[in-house]
């Protein structure tokens, strides 16, 4: 059975569920990422942020990304869930937790997955400035 | 050759700008994704501001520049991501 589990949702993340789908009595250590949305970025503050997602596609790149991952460190599960939608400041944006023997790779593990999880999963994040104005963000991108 | 139409999703600043999450683009058969960017870019003018920084993705995973598209696949066009 694959242990692993996807999801863009528009619900709030419940951090503390995505944390106990990974935790397995053959595992010693236990990472959880979560982004939160920040009031105050280069000096300008953000009143909300909207997420937009391109489900099928975010689900088999999220997909890759953990199966590249498992090649590269002994995970035992991963769990990623995204929001999308409207989220107000302090709001759980994206949760991923890893599952591994020791520290170290679920450590490493799950910073690749945030950083690569920026570069390629097909989701963008909209800022509403305090000023009434908003604004895409998008940067540029290794699809390699 | 035969024209073909090709649907293509849209997201984010690519839906606002067309002002449509759905774009169909006239095309010749067996086009490849660089020249479909080029039909994209005189059929919808309105996306030129993001022109050079558009992704487009073909059932569900990046596609190459040289890579041919057919009226089954799934198409989508979108500038670079910013989740997390």
């Amino acid at each position: 059975m694959n242990p692993d589990f996807i999801l863009i949702t528009d619900k709030p993340i419940d951090y503390a569920a995505v944390t106990e789908r990974v935790r397995s009595n053959e595992c010693g250590a236990v990472v959880l990422f979560m982004g939160t949305v920040r009031e105050m970025t280069a000096g300008r503050q953000t009143v909300a942020l909207d997420y937009e997602a391109y489900p099928g596609m975010a689900q088999q790149m999220l997909q890759q990304l953990i199966s590249e991952a498992r090649a590269k460190w002994p995970v035992h599960a991963v769990a990623i869930e995204h929001r999308v939608g409207h989220l107000a400041l302090g709001e759980i944006s994206v949760a991923i937790a890893v599952s591994s023997p020791h520290r170290a790779q679920a450590f490493e593990a799950g910073r690749f997955l945030i950083d690569r999880l920026k570069e390629i999963v097909p989701i963008w994040k909209k800022e509403n400035w305090s000023d009434g104005t908003s604004e895409w963000e998008h940067k540029e991108i290794k699809t390699n | 050759m035969t024209a073909q139409q090709i649907q293509i999703k849209l997201f984010a600043r690519a839906r606002e700008l067309a002002e449509s999450d759905l774009i169909s683009v006239a095309v010749s058969e067996g086009i490849t994704v660089a020249s479909l960017r080029l039909a994209i870019a005189e059929q919808y003018p309105q996306l030129k501001p993001l022109s050079s920084q558009l992704l487009i993705a073909v059932d569900n995973a990046y596609a190459g520049e040289d890579q041919t598209l057919n009226e089954k696949q799934e198409v989508a066009c979108f500038p670079p991501v910013s989740g997390g």
